[in-house]
């Protein structure tokens, strides 16, 4: 909290602001305050997501923000010299940061806090409602609780989009004397950074959500199983892990409830597949991430044999929200039988990259034009790969097409972890074809041969199409190929890697040919 | 590549990862975590620790060296003074990561997987440091940098 005659200026710092020069610009902001004699409160918040803005400066003047972006270290002079500590007017002003409609046309509702608030400051995380949803859960038992995650329609926001509450009493009902819940933080698709957000600018609510699945299916152990590709999100988790030991809020007497609840990161060490959830679990286990077969479903026989809750970041995150405004606040956002919100991430080549929270139904279109302004090279767009890199490309002709999970399986699409990737028209789809083929090439576990040696063969037939070898008999045997990978193999890596290829087969042919 | 030798374990070494599995040993599979805090020690996981870790947990050898060879941000040769990173996935393909990968290997006169004669970087593709808001991407050992054009990538280089 600022002092008084202090003014508090906040500087993200989150990896894509850091890695635009915010660490510069905060010292810049410090460096100049003591020489100018200001009185300034500097606060690391976390990011707003607005990239393309990055790095954000904002300054609270009577109680409301107002937003400077980007600012780069050579500009804080002269945002000093503007007066942008009463708010004063600067060419890369940008008014009170709510007000920007970039942010204003979302429903901030998981990333509420995220932007605001000092990431790892847990007077700011309650002072926005933050535990409010625990202390509602302790007071609850289990069924209770699981009762209103499933009445509020969560589903998995990894990609799969099971249905939370259904995982949660499985594993509630399972016979176990030791549970777990465990959170999948191996956000590997390119074009998501959702789960990173969460946990660099938002640490609080993951650690929340996991105690309230404890809570609800009598877990006592948490693992966060985090990438070592985010080792900012790995220091924040783990310094407010250790701030919610310290006030009781996780350990052996959660809130004074009487019920334990410890958490623990555990990194990856950079296998794609670990972002499976039973190869996860063997990674936590120690082991090689090799997936394994289902049944049993993690939720009877998970990590080290018992009950597990494996849900994504975001996934985790909403519980707190939800348990705290009730289930019917979250589900009145949605359509159909997807309820809540979306987490959209603009990424790739994007004007105005980033985050977006909002209701289901949001058409792609109004995502890439209204928020996303176009591609950041100007040039029109092409292709949009939704999902993650099993993820079709998705052709202009499909970008009326509204966000929802049924809406997009229609066209065999998928929403996946709500990465979308943009291309504009200077991308080579066969390349794009082939790579979908060689990162399942790199990344397979092996376990199966339609994905071990199918995804191997899929480079070589590209290569050959490519190079104008057995052209039309080559395109069949791809598509037999992706055939065998569909319905052969026993993860969705394997069983989704096809799909990139296929689209590239059915809408951009012209660039699967000869050359 | 230039220093394909990992038998290099000193005597010290082999009581320091000794030590560190012992640390870890009574963990719930503690197996990953110990071969991340040997990584995190001395730079890289050497040959020499796998029969050790081996005997400490009480597996097969073939169990400890099956992980390391498993996960890509594992090495069993020790790398450069810098570890480069770079971003191969699909939103830093739309932003122009090809041809920056063509002018890093360039450059740095390497391919993946290997470091300069002079022994100052080892470059690694790394898939998805999620800055694809703000692509290409890098890493240089734990610090993530975006909007790399080739320009920023050799200034970059002068700094580190």
């Amino acid at each position: 909290m600022a002092n008084r005659g202090e003014v508090r200026v906040f500087v993200p710092r989150d990896t894509t602001a850091r890695s635009l020069g915010a660490d510069d610009v905060a010292q810049a902001i410090a460096g100049t305050a003591t020489d100018r004699g200001e009185s300034v409160a500097l606060v690391r918040s976390g990011s707003r997501g607005l990239y393309w803005l990055e790095p954000l400066v904002e300054v609270e003047v009577d109680g409301v923000r107002h937003a400077y972006g980007p600012i780069g270290p050579g500009d804080v002079e002269g945002l000093f010299d503007a007066g942008f500590l009463t708010a004063g007017d600067h060419a890369n002003a940008l008014g009170p940061t709510g007000q920007i409609p970039y942010l204003a046309r979302q429903s901030r509702l998981t990333f509420a806090r995220v932007g605001i608030t000092d990431p790892v400051s847990l007077e700011d995380y309650r002072a926005y409602g933050g535990y409010e949803g625990l202390a509602k859960a302790v007071e609850l038992d289990g069924a209770q609780i699981v009762d209103i995650v499933t009445e509020s329609g969560l589903r998995g926001r990894g990609g799969a989009a099971f249905p939370t509450g259904i995982k949660w009493r499985t594993v509630l009902g399972a016979e176990g004397i030791q549970k777990y819940v465990t959170c999948n933080a191996d956000e590997g698709d390119s074009g998501t950074f959702a789960d990173r957000m969460i946990m660099e600018s938002d640490p609080f609510a993951l650690i929340e959500g996991m105690t309230i699945a404890g809570f609800a299916v009598g877990a006592t152990e948490g693992y966060v199983y985090l990438r070592t590709e985010y080792p900012l999100a790995i220091e924040i988790m783990n310094e407010a892990i250790g701030s919610a030991e310290s006030a009781g809020l996780l350990g052996e007497n959660v809130m004074d409830s009487g019920q334990a609840f410890r958490l623990e990161v555990r990194e990856a060490a950079g296998a794609y597949i670990c972002g499976e959830e039973t190869s996860m679990l063997e990674s936590l286990e120690g082991k090689r991430g090799i997936i394994r077969y289902r049944p049993p479903l993690p939720a009877i026989k998970g990590l080290f044999g018992a009950p597990t809750i494996v849900n994504n970041v975001i996934t985790l995150a909403s519980v707190p929200i939800i348990m705290a405004r009730g289930s019917k606040y979250y589900q009145d956002y949605g359509t159909g039988r997807s309820r809540g919100t979306l987490t959209v991430q603009l990424a790739g080549n994007i004007k105005r990259g980033g985050l977006v929270e909002i209701g289901f139904g949001t058409t792609l279109r109004e995502l890439l034009e209204d928020f996303g302004g176009g591609s950041a090279t100007g040039r029109p767009i092409r292709a949009v790969q939704a999902g993650g890199p099993l993820g079709a490309y998705v052709h202009p002709s499909q970008f009326d097409t509204p966000l929802d999970y049924e809406a997009f399986a229609e066209f065999g699409g998928m929403i996946g972890h709500g990465g979308l990737v943009v291309f504009d028209d200077t991308v080579d789809m066969g390349e794009q074809a082939r790579f979908a083929m060689e990162f399942c090439a790199i990344e397979s576990c092996g376990k199966c041969t339609p994905c071990r040696i199918g995804a191997v063969r899929g480079v070589e037939v590209i290569d050959k199409i490519l190079s104008g070898v057995d052209e039309v008999d080559n395109l069949v045997l791809l598509r037999e190929l992706c055939d065998t990978m569909v319905v052969g193999s026993l993860c969705a890596l394997g069983g989704m890697a096809p799909f990139p290829v296929l689209s590239v087969l059915d809408h951009f042919p012209e660039d699967l040919r000869a050359r | 590549m230039s220093n394909k030798s990992s038998g290099n374990g000193s005597a010290a070494s082999e009581a320091l990862i000794r030590e560190i599995a012992t640390r870890h040993a009574s963990l719930p599979g503690p197996l990953l975590l110990i071969l991340h805090a040997i990584q995190d020690e001395l730079g890289f996981v050497p040959n020499d620790a796998v029969p050790v870790v081996a005997e400490v947990l009480n597996v097969s050898r073939a169990e400890v060296h099956g992980v390391i060879s498993f996960y890509h941000l594992l090495r069993d040769t020790p790398p450069g003074r810098h570890t480069l990173y770079l971003c191969r996935a699909e939103a830093c393909q739309a932003m122009g990561a090809r041809t920056l990968e063509r002018h890093a290997k360039e450059k740095l006169g390497v391919d993946y997987h290997e470091t300069t004669e002079d022994g100052r970087f080892s470059l690694e593709p790394i898939f998805c440091l999620g800055n694809c808001a703000c692509s290409p991407a890098i890493m240089i050992d734990d610090f993530v940098y975006g909007r790399v054009t080739p320009e920023r990538f050799d200034a970059l280089l002068e700094v580190t």
